[in-house]
């Protein structure tokens, strides 16, 4: 108790000085905690991703489509437990700015596939039942103030045209991590339109997603896939749904990496303010030091009165930034809900909030320390007056 | 430890004492060969001109600097001998400072500053608290138990940093120029309770001072110049 006493009134002797470094210490681990978490959220999709999901696509690249023929092959291979497609739809709602994902997907089977997204079964029936209906994320239609009945309409960017859809069902994830910013239709409203717009585009499909019924089953069906196609028309590439998450994330990787050096940059220059602080605070203490000696307090007495001081210092400092990181991250992410539709931080982000606040403390309180503890009492005593 | 029980009323006894300090490579002797004793309950002033010596050597005597040839012991124990950790335990026990510039920690309060030498003994809270009042009784500060250094004068200060000196009850005290920061009659206050410690409690204590009229407190006075005794004690 005398000694936490002690530390804190030490602390705060140089009451600016030591706010400051807190001040310091609460942005730096703010803007860790924002950073990192910046980080997740980029792989989120990864995250999100099913090891129990296959998706198919053309070998070439995404941009070229399968045929629609392809899905009865592909549902018979051994293991597939089942199979749904989609095709990114583009569309823009209002202005580009409205950014959101939407797919036309088969509805009959999507939402067998992805359990993660939860529709109450009347809403399911309807979305069914109405080939102009749509199902929107809850934070999407949140985002725009959409209720079940109303119309949404998008302007076609791959696909040409205004599209109408009625809002028929809004889905909630089913974890905190599940994305809850996307759109889905009827793949056969699209399909449809296309045949008597544009015949040539019809009957094609972005992605197949095929459902396994074992993971480890992944890598022979992945290969069974590929080798129905091969020397067709349009071969595949058939991949688990983190490794097709990946090449997503693996095109901006350079900036994921960008952000992570800067976020230990700023963690490191933020030990350098503290060991700076540390190290004035010793210097001007040294006589004091002397005094605590010679009184007969013992070199890890001296040793725990500085490390105890700068981690007083880090903890304040980073408990006030972790505290102030979920307000923070709650706002950044409702701004950037559009690029990042999963948002949140994440426990690992906090153990290395807190594994660097001990680090700063502690690194920050190794010279001070040796300092104090080398001075010999008489020259201690003689800084004294 | 070396316990020399020839006479057990020496509290002090040094024995051929040198001491030189490092100027570049260049060893500036400050004591050469300095022997002498000084009894149990004794009040000794030692004085001399600025650099003679005398800090250091009350310095040595206190076990807070090491000697570079010779013995010192104290009350039995050859201090030269001991490593820093016994030291430090041993200062904790048997030795009481009172420096010129009281040297309390700032952001303590009074109370705070004399409990500070207890929190290395095994004493419970309640018994610090009494050790602790007993101690500001003595030098008549039970009413600024709860004032920190800044809000008191110098010589209350002062009396302060006596009463940390002896609330663990050390059989000597050291007192590096205790009245040189004072005004007179706050100095004559502190020698008076240093007089009073010395004849009510029988602490002996070692001064060392300037001031020929702080030193006429003392029973006995040894004068030092460039690092010699030059008299023979009186």
């Amino acid at each position: 108790m005398f000694l936490v006493k002690l530390l804190a009134r030490n602390a705060f002797r140089h009451r600016l000085r030591t706010l400051l470094t807190i001040l310091g210490i609460t942005v730096a681990i703010l803007a860790f905690g924002l950073l990192q978490t910046v980080v997740t959220a980029w792989y989120a999709g990864v995250n999100g991703s099913s090891s129990t999901r296959l998706v198919c696509r053309n070998a070439v690249s995404l941009v070229f489509s399968l045929p629609f023929a392809y899905q009865e092959r592909i549902r018979h291979l051994e293991g597939v437990t089942g199979l749904t497609y989609e095709n990114w739809f583009g569309g823009v709602y209002i202005t580009e700015k409205n950014f959101f994902p939407n797919f036309a997907v088969d509805a009959k089977s999507y939402f067998d596939i992805y359990p993660e997204f939860v529709l109450p079964q009347e809403q399911k029936r309807a979305f069914l039942l109405d080939r102009k209906g749509c199902v929107a994320g809850k934070k999407l239609a949140d985002r725009f103030g959409w209720h079940i009945g109303d119309t949404v309409t998008l302007k076609g960017t791959i696909y040409p045209g205004t599209w109408e859809y009625v809002v028929r069902g809004i889905y909630s994830g089913a974890e905190k991590s599940t994305d809850e910013s996307q759109f889905f239709f009827h793949w056969d409203y699209l399909n449809e339109t296309l045949k008597k717009t544009v015949s040539r585009r019809s009957d094609q499909i972005g992605v197949f997603i095929i459902g396994l019924r074992n993971p480890q089953s992944a890598p022979e069906i992945s290969l069974a896939v590929d080798a129905t196609f091969r020397n067709s028309l349009a071969e595949t590439l058939t991949e688990t749904e983190k490794a097709f998450q990946l090449s997503f994330v693996s095109m901006t990787e350079a900036i994921v990496v960008a952000i992570r050096i800067v976020s230990f940059v700023v963690i490191i220059i933020i030990m350098v303010v503290v060991a700076n602080t540390m190290a004035m605070t010793a210097r001007e203490r040294i006589g004091e030091y002397a005094i605590f000696k010679a009184l007969g307090f013992e070199w890890h007495h001296i040793v725990g009165m500085i490390f105890g001081e700068s981690l007083f210092i880090t903890g304040t400092g980073g408990a006030i930034g972790i505290v102030l990181t979920f307000p923070v991250a709650g706002k950044f992410g409702e701004i950037m809900g559009t690029f990042f539709p999963v948002f949140q931080i994440e426990r690992s982000t906090l153990y290395l909030d807190i594994l660097f606040c001990l680090i700063v403390g502690i690194v920050a309180a190794v010279f001070p320390s040796w300092r104090a503890v080398r001075i010999k009492i008489a020259d201690g005593l003689r800084r004294v007056g | 430890m070396n316990v020399s029980p020839e006479n057990p009323q020496i509290m002090v006894s040094l024995s051929a004492v040198s001491k030189a300090y490092q100027r570049g490579n260049q060893p500036v002797p400050v004591l050469e060969g300095i022997s002498f004793e000084i009894v149990r309950g004794e009040f000794l002033a030692l004085m001399g001109p600025s650099g003679s010596g005398k800090s250091t050597l009350l310095n040595l005597i206190a076990g807070i600097d090491t000697v570079d040839s010779g013995s010192i012991v104290i009350d039995g124990v050859d201090i030269a001998t001991l490593n820093e950790v016994v030291l430090a335990r041993w200062r904790a026990a048997n030795v009481g400072f009172i420096f010129q510039f009281y040297n309390l920690i700032p952001v303590l309060t009074a109370f705070e500053n004399v409990e500070l030498p207890l929190m290395l003994t095994s004493l419970s809270r309640r018994e610090r608290r009494d050790h602790v009042e007993a101690a500001l009784e003595v030098v008549g500060l039970m009413d600024r138990l709860e004032h920190n250094p800044s809000q008191l004068s110098g010589g209350q200060q002062q009396r302060v940093a006596i009463a940390r000196a002896i609330v663990t009850d050390p059989a000597i005290l050291v007192a590096d120029e205790p009245t040189g920061d004072l005004d007179r009659v706050s100095a004559e206050e502190i020698l008076a309770l240093m007089t009073r410690l010395n004849g009510e409690q029988h602490k002996t204590i070692i001064m060392v001072t300037h001031d020929p009229r702080a030193a006429e407190k003392a029973h006995s006075i040894r004068h030092l110049e460039k690092g010699l005794l030059t008299d023979v004690p009186c």
